[in-house]
């Protein structure tokens, strides 16, 4: 029976010694690579007790880092998103000389180390940079501050609304809001709503997934905001310090923050992936988030 | 309302997709235009709407110039291929959109009294809460229908109605818009590649090649009068032949076709298919029967003549013919065009 499940022949890869040990490699990659070091930060920041932990999350340096990071995410998140949903717009339902260009420079940071971009902000920004004696002449600070901080961020996570609703606008074409347009809305309304309520799951995940990674950046980050410990750490910044500092219990503790909030990313992310999120394959007609079970549209609209 | 096109033109980057183009639509007609893709059909329509711009050219409503009114404020109804149903709202909001978002205010209560109205005239009582995606296609054509007449617009505009639909639900909903038009009396202007359908439901049709008008009538002008081989040749099926005339007169095997008008030299013969008949014996081109077509309204014979060339031709159901029978195909009507 075993090379004829069911009594047909075996497909491609169907092989029970081949799909044992495929699984099984699989299997024990994400065992090593990924559950390990996750049990490890739970296991070693509640290694002395709960009390060593409390205490090391309410050491002022942590919560100031905690509140720095919230601070540079609330910042750099909805500028990013607004950008975002304003780069897409302007790709899918606008026709303009450099549109593909656009398109690639938007995927930049992806494919680009962080750490380029940290030193790249040095040069424009620094004292020796471009603007860097104008602006100490006008008093401003940027690098090893706030802005800096969340310039770096919003470099790295430019890309990552936009990414999620460019394939989805694409998709769903420039008729809906060519129909709105011919009712009589305003441009406003229009988005409002006709587009925002097509893209809303797309743009909620791709908000999630920048929102993650504008708290978990680290290269960039390290480079502009220059480790004032208490002053310009954030908490990815913090945990590396902490652990430079042999204080093993207060790293993992803070770097167990860190793991919660991906896991929470994980579960938004699977939640709005059943939403339809994250896959634009639907037909525009049919995009509907409360349509009839696949089956009944189906059935009528044969 | 009247709508009249003053030489338009319009250009996609390089290509040019609308060449100069004047027409005029009397208040109240129903107009088809007919052609190929990439006849510049869409491109016009999208041009009365005013979601292009015309390059060159004007575009009236009645009296008012309205080449540069924004869609917004150019008061159509327009009613796209894919329908564009608003997927996130119901059947009623999506009708009731226009009202909402309008200039004109109009209270809760008087939207839905319309709303109500409307979803009757298009026979879609009591589907009023479903969504776009729980009814069906011809539904959906309705509904798009409906909220493009909400607004009452000056105009209707419906791009390829009936493409996405299949061949039933097609003709009724033909049958069923043509009352529509007949009962609101709305200045309609639609866009179709399918003669069939243009002139099952036209007031007038348009006919586009290329950018340009090629010819435009009532159906029984277009069908029984085709300005020219492309014409003939896109209205439906036709036989070519390339023969010579003498003397006003042009030869097809031993048939004699009239030819007045035309100098001596080289033309163009079209024949469609129920202009021919099967003969076993008299004047016209010798053949032999390749293969038999039954179809409901009767027989279609391909055959080929003693030159190799394939001809259609439809006769009675009736008919006694089988392949590899040898015969006569006898012209019945023919027409005539100077060779390309």
């Amino acid at each position: 029976m075993s090379a004829h499940v069911n009594g047909r022949p075996p497909r491609v890869g169907d092989a029970p010694a081949f799909r044992r040990a495929l699984i099984g490699i699989v299997l024990s990659l994400v065992a090593i690579v990924i559950i390990a070091p996750l049990a490890i930060i739970g296991y070693q920041a509640f290694s002395q007790g709960l009390q060593v932990y409390a205490a090391a999350i309410a050491h002022p340096d942590t919560l100031h880092a905690i509140g720095l990071t919230v601070v540079t995410a609330l910042i750099a998140v909805p500028i990013n998103t607004a950008f975002g949903v304003a780069a897409a717009w302007a790709i899918t339902k606008f026709d303009f000389w450099g549109r593909r260009f656009l398109l690639v420079v938007i995927e930049i940071p992806f494919s680009i180390s962080p750490i380029v971009a940290g030193v790249a902000y040095l040069f424009v920004y620094g004292l020796q940079g471009l603007f860097g004696p104008a602006l100490e002449s006008a008093d401003i600070k940027i690098l090893f501050a706030l802005p800096g901080i969340v310039l770096a961020s919003m470099f790295v996570t430019a890309p990552f609304v936009a990414r999620e609703l460019i394939p989805l606008m694409q998709a769903q074409g420039r008729d809906l809001e060519e129909a709105a347009t011919s009712l009589g809305a305003s441009g406003w309304r229009t988005f409002f709503s006709v587009t925002l309520p097509n893209i809303r799951w797309a743009l909620l995940y791709g908000v999630v997934l920048c929102n993650a990674r504008v708290m978990g950046e680290f290269g960039a980050v390290s480079v502009v905001s220059g480790n004032i410990r208490g002053q310009t750490n954030t908490l990815p910044l913090h945990i590396e310090l902490l652990y430079h500092d042999y204080q093993t219990a207060g790293a993992f503790a803070a770097a167990s923050i860190l793991a919660l909030l991906a896991v929470v990313t994980l579960v938004a992310k699977v939640l709005l992936e059943r939403q339809g999120a994250g896959r634009a394959r639907r037909s525009p007609a049919l995009a509907a988030p409360r349509a009839a079970p696949k089956t009944a549209s189906a059935e009528v609209s044969s | 309302m009247k709508i009249r096109l003053d030489n338009v033109m319009k250009t996609f980057e390089t290509f040019r997709a609308v060449h100069g183009v004047s027409l005029e639509i009397e208040s109240g007609e129903l107009v088809a235009l007919l052609g190929p893709s990439g006849s510049g059909k869409t491109t016009i329509l999208r041009m009365v709407a005013g979601l292009e711009y015309a390059d060159a050219g004007h575009i009236y409503f009645g009296a008012e110039d309205a080449t540069d009114i924004p869609v917004r404020d150019r008061s159509v109804g327009f009613v796209f291929q894919h329908y564009a149903l608003f997927p996130h709202m119901t059947v009623a909001e999506n009708i009731a959109f226009g009202m909402k978002v309008s200039k004109v205010r109009r209270d809760k209560a008087a939207i839905d009294t319309r709303v109500t109205e409307l979803l009757r005239l298009v026979q879609l009582d009591g589907l009023g809460q479903r969504f776009p995606g729980q009814i069906s296609g011809g539904q959906r054509q309705r509904v798009a229908l409906a909220r493009a007449l909400a607004v009452d617009p000056k105009v209707l505009l419906l791009d390829e109605p009936f493409g996405a639909l299949d061949a039933n639900v097609r003709r009724d909903l033909r049958r069923w818009l043509r009352e529509i038009h007949q009962e609101l009396g709305i200045t309609t202007l639609f866009v179709t590649h399918d003669q069939e359908e243009a002139l099952d439901l036209a007031d007038r049709v348009v006919i586009l090649d290329k950018g340009r008008i090629v010819q435009q009538g009532t159906p029984e002008e277009v069908c029984r009068n085709p300005a020219s081989a492309f014409v003939m040749n896109f209205l439906g099926d036709t036989n070519r032949f390339s023969a010579a005339v003498s003397g006003g007169v042009a030869r097809l095997g031993d048939a004699k076709i009239p030819a007045p008008g035309f100098a001596d030299g080289p033309v163009e013969i079209f024949l469609r298919p129920s202009d021919l008949g099967w003969s076993h014996a008299g004047e016209g081109i010798a053949a032999t029967v390749a293969r038999v077509i039954d179809r409901p309204a009767g027989r279609r014979i391909l055959a080929l003549t003693a030159t190799g060339e394939a001809v259609e031709l439809d006769v009675a159901p009736e008919t006694v013919v089988s392949a590899q029978q040898k015969g006569v195909i006898t012209i019945e009507r023919a027409r005539v065009y100077a060779a390309a």
